[in-house]
């Protein structure tokens, strides 16, 4: 392998987290030990497990364990029960979960068998696994950020387009729209929304709408953007040099247009992705997100607000070190795919 | 809005605030000294954080907390409920008499007592205060409580210092009725009153002279978004046990901190003396303090009760065809009971109240240790006694554990909650999971606060909703219009013509009972029945009293708190700064 090569692998590294952890949150029963949203009401805010090789007579073993807690009834402290041990085991059979559709499925990577129980980022205030919370919230946070963006910039880049390189009559139309939509009270339209919706809400319905949300009220800001950017692009000279050779509308838009719009549009898209996540918090406070038991990122921060979490549970802040990380992730894809469109289109 | 719900719907329980009714009847003469509490050192100024600004200082148009606060440190009323032994006690009257019909009250006012302007008080600014209080145009929170059966109260003035007031019905609540209406000098607001201003009277910003009152504080300064500022009233009539004058402090602030995180934080760090009720969360983390910065008082369960009900309205199926068939499982009183039985109301306490909360069974909650028929069982959570009871209705299981009814539907419905409460949500997901362990699919859906009650009390597009009501009163006469069939708040079946059930004809008839007997144990006879078919029927299925949690600075004097609003500031005027160094908590 010659250096070069060795180098571009190098630098494509970032790629194995990323991928690992869409991966993972695309089939989150499997890899989480237990079920969203099962309570164990006698050990809320427990700290993350401690996997242990040696045991409470100083032996070692190979195979990492836990031991299962109890409570004590009087004083209701919580112990270690050192008696038995519970080693890590892969390929378990747990809690049911479905895998797609009507598809369910027993068998989770790893977990250790009850009463133990392998809490790896703790517990939440009614003893639900954390870890397990995270994995299933990512599912619908994460694909649901990405969609609604997707749309987002999708429509809002068209838009921007068309209004930017037309202008006149498009352009005060499309510009005209975007105004509306900025100026529209959201928050008397959600809760009208609400009001038509049926009550309950399936949470694939839920996905479904959170995407359209945001991606119907994300379209506004990046159209304009888009719209800024095409308007000055079009006036450049090699825009004025192509199109006096008799070069095509099209032409001109895919050749020398639309690339000086990526570096843009990526950025956005990386913005937007948190602030879709984020956005779930007020859409679930309109009930029109994703309601509890079922996690989503959104509803896992929210939790942050509280005063005593904030203050005392330290691993309760683990869903925002997975939320930051991911976004560095992003980051360093939308730079990558930056330079990558600029050395195309030079 | 999280913490009075309901207040913004309904204008009867705010009046309920002002009214805590219960005792016999009797002609009083007490002396006006203070029997508890210690002497203070007058001066200094203690700073009381408010969580919202108050919108008015006019007694006749208040009906947000925020306002009622700061009105009771400026207003004062003829008879006064004391908040912490809860009895009735002489204010701007000193004696009063009752006719043996119990239709005519004839009270005699305090003699030499001044406003904080210096001008005099007697008979004609009583006879003002209630014009205005009955006035239809001004349409006050308080008017309701004045009304009977629609007619109101007269009153006549007989002498300058003595005053008739005639009922046109017996009232069980007697003198209480006079708790929080406050008396307002006349030479300040009638020429407004006439010339149709007084609705634009003593609005926050009003300048201070303006203002008048024969409370222990007049307003000094305001400063709008951050802070009230009163100053002691040199006029004011009560003295302490040592016969000095009260109030001791010469400055009461109440400072406007939004957030209740930011309160907490104020507390600790001495922006604030005095934070008057604190959630669970933020009262463990101030217990945990090291430096115990803070005071704190646990007073108990309160007069809030945190319920559980469903849709049993009359609806017309053609309209809403999915609830009709859910109707039948929620009137099938065994599955009322079902869910009941499945509530873990001890975990509910431990887990979203830190334990700072006592299960409920019935309306009435153990802060209201009058009125609370102690008699009612307790049923234990359990899940199989419901289960057993859903069969004995004709409900099974199928293979998957699911819940199904006798037409082999399955029992699934949606448990409405406001998203502003987030501990209300917390619990709504604990009853969820309770209800799956009967094979019941619930769903929470946390809905924004209004839209909650215009789907409650307006369209009844529900199935079932978790909710609580503040009873600031301890009576059971301002909860009328929740348990009357025909109530505005009968929150289960609304504008029902007739009662729907025999013991929904037989609580009518025991609150109007109740209301018109003047002795007190044919009143509780009444209320502990009623209490009684209520946990019988589950029509609300209580849960939780969350309790009365008060914090103040160790160098707040005399800080008694009691369970009844104002919770810390019921004692305004004998509250005193401690002597810097008393930094232990008393």
């Amino acid at each position: 392998m010659n250096r070069s090569a060795r180098r571009r692998i190098h630098r494509a590294l970032w790629l194995v987290p990323l991928v690992t952890l869409h991966l993972v949150l695309l089939f989150p029963g499997f890899f989480a030990p237990y079920d969203f949203a099962e309570q164990n009401r006698d050990f809320p805010f427990r700290p993350p497990a401690r996997l242990r090789f040696v045991d409470a007579n100083g032996a070692f073993h190979l195979r990492p364990f836990v031991y299962a807690l109890k409570v004590d009834d009087v004083s209701s402290v919580v112990q270690e029960d050192t008696s038995r041990v519970f080693p890590l085991r892969f390929f378990i059979n747990g809690s049911r979960y479905s895998v797609l559709g009507p598809w369910n499925a027993r068998l989770h990577l790893f977990g250790v068998e009850s009463p133990g129980r392998l809490w790896l980022f703790g517990t939440d205030d009614f003893g639900r696994d954390l870890f397990s919370r995270i994995l299933f919230g990512g599912r619908i946070s994460v694909f649901a950020g990405i969609l609604g963006a997707a749309i987002a910039l999708l429509a809002g880049a068209s838009l921007g387009v068309i209004a930017g390189f037309y202008g006149r009559g498009a352009d005060a139309a499309f510009m005209r729209l975007v105004e509306l939509f900025l100026a529209l009270p959201w928050l008397y339209l959600l809760l009208a929304v609400r009001a038509v919706l049926p009550l309950r809400v399936r949470t694939v319905d839920a996905f479904l709408l959170l995407v359209a949300v945001t991606g119907l009220i994300g379209w506004a800001r990046p159209a304009r953007l888009v719209r800024g950017i095409v308007l000055s692009a079009r006036e450049r000279g090699f825009v004025l040099a192509a199109r006096s050779m008799c070069a095509s509308d099209w032409y001109i838009l895919r050749r020398h247009i639309l690339p000086q719009t990526y570096a843009t549009l990526l950025t956005t898209a990386v913005l937007l992705v948190p602030q879709f996540i984020l956005a779930e918090v007020t859409l679930s406070f309109l009930g029109l997100g994703v309601s509890e038991p079922i996690p989503s990122w959104g509803n896992l921060l929210a939790q942050l607000q509280s005063y005593r979490v904030l203050t005392s549970y330290w691993w309760m802040y683990l869903p925002a070190a997975i939320l930051v990380m991911l976004f560095l992730l992003y980051h360093r894809a939308s730079s990558a795919l930056e330079k990558r469109a600029t050395r195309v289109s030079l | 809005m999280s913490r009075y719900p309901l207040s913004a719907a309904s204008l009867p329980l705010v009046a309920a605030v002002m009214l805590v009714i219960g005792f016999p009847l009797q002609a009083v003469a007490q002396d006006d000294t203070l029997k508890t509490g210690v002497h203070g050192k007058t001066g200094g100024s203690l700073t009381v954080a408010l969580r919202t600004e108050p919108k008015t200082l006019n007694p006749v148009l208040s009906v947000d907390a925020a306002s009622r606060e700061v009105i009771g440190a400026i207003q004062a009323d003829l008879i006064h409920i004391n908040r912490e032994t809860q009895r009735t006690e002489p204010a701007l009257a000193t004696e009063w008499k009752i006719s043996p019909d119990g239709k005519r009250y004839t009270l005699r006012l305090r003699r030499g007592v001044k406003f904080s302007d210096g001008a005099p008080f007697d008979a004609d600014d009583v006879l003002f205060s209630f014009k205005l209080y009955l006035d239809e145009k001004l349409n006050s929170p308080q008017r309701d409580l004045l009304l009977f059966d629609d007619k109101p109260l007269t009153v006549t003035k007989l002498d300058p210092y003595t005053v008739r007031f005639d009922l046109p019905r017996p009232y069980g609540a007697g003198v209480r009725l006079f708790d929080g209406l406050a008396m307002m000098p006349r030479h300040l607001l009638e020429t407004p009153y006439h010339e149709g201003r007084l609705a634009q009277m003593w609005a926050v910003n009003s300048p201070a002279g303006a203002l008048a009152g024969l409370g222990p504080f007049h307003l000094k300064e305001y400063v709008p978004g951050q802070r009230l500022v009163l100053e002691r009233n040199p006029n004011y009539w009560k003295t302490d046990a040592q016969g000095v004058r009260l109030p001791y402090l010469s400055q009461l602030i109440f400072s406007v901190v939004t957030s209740e995180d930011a309160q907490v934080a104020g507390l600790q760090r001495g922006e604030a003396d005095i934070v008057e009720r604190l959630r669970a969360d933020d009262y463990s983390v101030l217990q945990r303090d090291a430096q115990k910065r803070v005071c704190l008082r646990d007073l108990g369960p309160g007069l809030e009760s945190i319920f559980l009900f469903f849709n049993l309205n009359h609806l017309d199926p053609a309209k809403q065809p999915d609830l009709a068939p859910k109707q039948e499982w929620f009137r099938e009183l065994r599955f009322r009971q079902a869910v009941s039985l499945a509530m873990d109301r001890k975990g509910m306490a431990r887990l979203v109240y830190g334990g700072l909360a006592t299960p409920i069974w019935t309306s009435a909650t153990p802060g209201n240790k009058l009125w609370l028929n102690a008699a009612l069982p307790h049923p234990e959570r359990s899940i199989e006694k419901g289960r057993a009871l859903l069969q004995s209705a004709g409900f099974r299981w199928d293979s998957q554990g699911q819940l199904l009814d006798a037409h082999s539907r399955p029992v699934a419905f949606t448990i409405l909650v406001s998203s502003s409460n987030a501990q209300r949500s917390r619990l709504a997901t604990l009853a969820v999971d309770d209800l799956k362990q009967l094979g019941m699919d619930v769903q929470v859906v946390p809905m924004e606060f209004r839209a909650l009650v215009d789907r409650v009390l307006n369209t009844k597009n529900y199935e079932a909703v978790l909710m609580n009501i503040v009873n600031g009163d301890a009576d059971p006469t301002p909860e009328m219009n929740l348990w009357l069939s025909s109530g505005e708040m009968h929150l289960w079946d609304l504008g029902e013509a007739q009662p729907a059930t025999p013991w929904e004809a037989e609580i009518d008839s025991l609150m109007r009972a109740q209301l018109i007997a003047t002795s007190f144990a044919a009143r509780k006879q009444a209320y502990d029945r009623v209490q009684e078919l209520v946990s019988q029927n589950l029509p609300l299925i209580f849960l939780l009293s969350p309790n009365i949690l008060v914090g103040a600075r160790p160098v707040v004097g005399n800080f008694r708190p009691a369970v009844l609003e104002p919770y810390a500031l019921w004692n305004a005027d004998q509250l005193f700064v401690r002597p810097a160094g008393s930094a232990t908590c008393q």
